[in-house]
């Protein structure tokens, strides 16, 4: 009989092992799948996984790698503050919308001055968007104790129907003749989150995606909030009896990430997206909590998590247009991986042992 | 302002309808979390049911075959949970979140080709004369099957948990399953069948959208009544019959919505400062209730608001603009987290052993 004994500490060597076994696994889980839709598996997993990277058109996929892992790392370094301390932020993808909004209508309410200060402004604008719709949960939670999972889900939902209003009504692109959608921020240079580096994918977000994880590794390994958030998670009794202000708390994780998330939508639709428009967020807020768990919930893991999901979303492109995989089949891949990561963790905190069945 | 193109009566009977998908699906939420587990997937199974008993229902022309399929869909998936947090003792939080994204692309993936395709109808029950009643027959007997079984399955949930001796040892599970377990019961059997009957439940509210609420199919189209229903759950505090009062309430603000959407409703503007102002007032009453101190920074903070609330009201009164669809497609998930708000005064009511991990060595 196969039992489980827990472990006094969770296996270091298993917390790091895990991802990666997750990963492989969900390739092999990957594998049938596409080879139930009729796929050449071993085709598809590396038209997914290696080309992308090493192949014919890598150099036009690489900088995309970036592009793409930017938003992801940016959010779910945000997130990953209040999972340690188990509050869940997981509306995400809310703050991100709103920061979108609220950062592109601070540019556009200057076109078309052309001044140093509209990017600047914009990036405050936008993690200031992000950090207001992250407080509606955060208030709740802190001053009535009200569920702050639910609350932010819910505001997901109103977020989008707030920016399918701003599209359709305060942000439409005036000499768009009457289509839904603003004004191309790409073509607003003073507003435009342009590449720092040309043909590199590196734009702002993408060094700001580096500031976050460098800042999140000093808060969480040096500084006393960052101990007083593994705390909480880790032993919340504990951390009232040794003075933890957990309201205060609540405020922090939640406002950061919130602030994070509202500035991954700006970067996003003052560059790579261009406008603000019905079907701008694709789901980033959501990809995030995948690519927190897979990074253990710490920084440096987290930007290796961020790329591997970015690049799932690039590869997955590819087999879209040359394998005619379908979208929904990289979404299924993605879930599949959090599902693997979860399953495969029970090795870090209990041990497996062979053992005959005793006598109870 | 034209409100009379909305008939209360159609109105009420659209709300059954509107309410059964919640409903269905907060029921089941309601039994796995009695017996302790908190299943953040309800979302996922519901659209995987919606979509499985779409295909089902379309390719063998049978309404209750979907629906078969749909319960199945949905059990299948919550199995997975119940592996996750039953066997590989995972966090429920996270696993159930894995089950809804997963959840999610899989009935995308499934429901390929199915877009654009209309589901066999779903027919009314016959209830003879019954239906001919004024009023009574068009709220109540006008409709199909799965709204009976969704209203029989409030009652046979309450009857479970109140009188039977398994939902006694359902409650005890989920009140400590520690006391539980030193008692000889069999924690993670008596979960895994709850997590399963909540999948299965979910899966006939997702089947239900897509079969006869809506009828189609469209990714993501249950759009956050998963969400919906566990929030249900927390505004029924765990019970019941409190469960079918919240449907019908969210139900209602759906279908209510949608009609001022389709009359082209006037919004007066005045009424935002007088919400304000009542919540000020709520507020208030509840802390007066409670005996709180009340901190001078709040008590500025109230009195301000409220102000500003009773004189914006006095500012716009009489002023009226038409009701943006946006806006309103908003109201039920502000609803949610109004309710959620409120509810949250209540502390005392989830099962003691909500979202714990139960590890038979510890």
């Amino acid at each position: 009989m196969l039992r489980l004994e827990h472990r006094p500490q969770p296996s270091a060597r298993w917390t790091w092992l895990a991802p990666p076994l997750a990963v492989l696994i969900t390739m092999i889980a990957g594998g049938a799948l596409f080879a139930a839709l009729g796929k050449n598996p071993v085709d598809t997993i590396r038209t997914i996984f290696w080309d992308p990277l090493f192949g014919e058109f890598a150099f036009y996929y690489r900088p995309q790698l970036l592009v793409k892992a930017a938003p992801l790392i940016l959010i779910a370094i945000g997130l990953s503050l209040g999972f340690r301390a188990g509050i869940w932020n997981i509306g995400a993808e809310g703050q991100y919308i709103v920061g979108a909004i609220t950062g592109a209508g601070a540019g556009l309410a200057f076109y078309p001055l052309d001044a140093w200060f509209i990017f600047p402004l914009m990036i405050l604008a936008g993690a200031l968007g992000g950090f207001l719709w992250a407080m509606i949960p955060a208030v709740l939670r802190a001053r009535f104790g009200t569920n702050e999972i639910l609350v932010s889900l819910m505001l997901v939902y109103v977020a989008e129907q707030l920016l399918a209003k701003m599209a359709l009504g305060l942000l439409r692109n005036p000499e768009g003749r009457g289509f839904p959608g603003s004004r191309n921020l790409q073509q607003y240079a003073p507003a435009h989150n342009a590449e720092i580096i040309a043909n590199t994918g590196i734009h702002w977000g993408v060094l700001a995606a580096f500031i976050a994880v460098i800042f999140a590794y000093i808060l969480l390994a040096r500084h006393v909030l960052g101990y007083q958030i593994k705390l909480t998670g880790q032993a919340p009794r504990a951390a009232r009896f040794a003075g933890v202000n957990t309201e205060r708390l609540v405020f922090i994780c939640l406002g950061l990430s919130g602030a994070l998330a509202g500035l991954a939508g700006m970067f996003e639709v003052a560059g790579p997206a261009g406008q603000i428009s019905i079907e701008f967020n694709v789901g980033y807020g959501f990809t995030a909590i995948i690519v927190a768990f897979l990074g253990r919930l710490h920084p440096l893991g987290i930007q290796l998590a961020g790329l591997l999901m970015a690049l799932t979303y690039i590869g997955g492109e590819a087999a879209e247009s040359s394998l005619q995989l379908p979208a929904a089949a990289i979404q299924v891949f993605q879930g599949m991986l959090l599902f693997f990561l979860l399953a495969v963790d029970v090795l870090s905190n209990f041990r497996l042992r062979l053992s005959r069945t005793e006598a109870a | 302002m034209d409100l009379s193109s909305i008939d209360p009566v159609v109105l009420m009977a659209s709300v059954i309808v509107a309410s059964t998908p919640i409903l269905l699906a907060a029921l089941g939420e309601l039994v796995v979390e009695r017996a302790g587990v908190l299943n953040l997937g309800v979302e996922g199974m519901m659209i995987t049911g919606a979509i499985c008993g779409f295909a089902i229902a379309v390719n063998t022309g049978s309404p209750l075959l979907g629906f078969a399929a749909a319960a199945a869909g949905g059990a299948a998936l919550s199995l997975l949970f119940a592996l996750l947090t039953q066997f590989a003792l995972a966090n429920q939080v996270a696993s159930g979140l894995a089950l809804t994204l997963f959840g999610l692309g899989l009935s995308a993936l499934l429901g390929q080709g199915y877009v654009g395709v209309k589901p066999p109808p779903t027919a009314a029950l016959d209830f003879g004369p019954l239906t001919d009643l004024p009023v009574l027959g068009r709220v109540l007997f006008s409709h199909d099957l799965m709204v009976y079984v969704a209203l029989g399955l409030v009652a046979a949930v309450w009857g479970f948990l109140r009188f039977s001796r398994a939902g006694l040892i359902l409650r005890a599970v989920g009140e400590s399953h520690d006391a539980a377990h030193a008692l000889g019961y069999k924690v993670v059997r008596v979960r895994v069948l709850a997590i399963v009957f909540g999948g299965a439940c979910a899966g006939l509210g997702g089947a239900y959208i897509s079969l006869a609420r809506v009828p189609q199919w469209t990714e993501g189209m249950t759009a956050g009544a998963g969400w919906i229903a566990l929030a249900l759950v927390v505004f029924a505090s765990w019970k019941a019959g409190r469960v079918l009062l919240g449907a019908w309430l969210f139900g209602g603000v759906s279908v209510l919505q949608l009609n001022l959407q389709a009359a082209g409703a006037q919004f007066p503007v005045a009424s935002l400062g007088w919400i304000t102002l009542a919540a000020c007032a709520a507020y208030l009453g509840y802390v007066l209730w409670q005996r709180q101190e009340i901190s001078g920074r709040t008590r500025v903070i109230l009195g301000v608001t409220a102000f500003a609330g009773a004189a914006f009201s006095y500012w716009r009164q009489g002023v009226y603009v038409p009701f943006q669809v946006e806006y309103l497609s908003m109201s039920p998930y502000l609803i949610t987290i109004v309710v959620l708000v409120i509810m949250s005064f209540d502390k005392s009511r989830a099962p003691g052993s909500l979202g714990r991990i139960f590890h038979a060595s510890q």
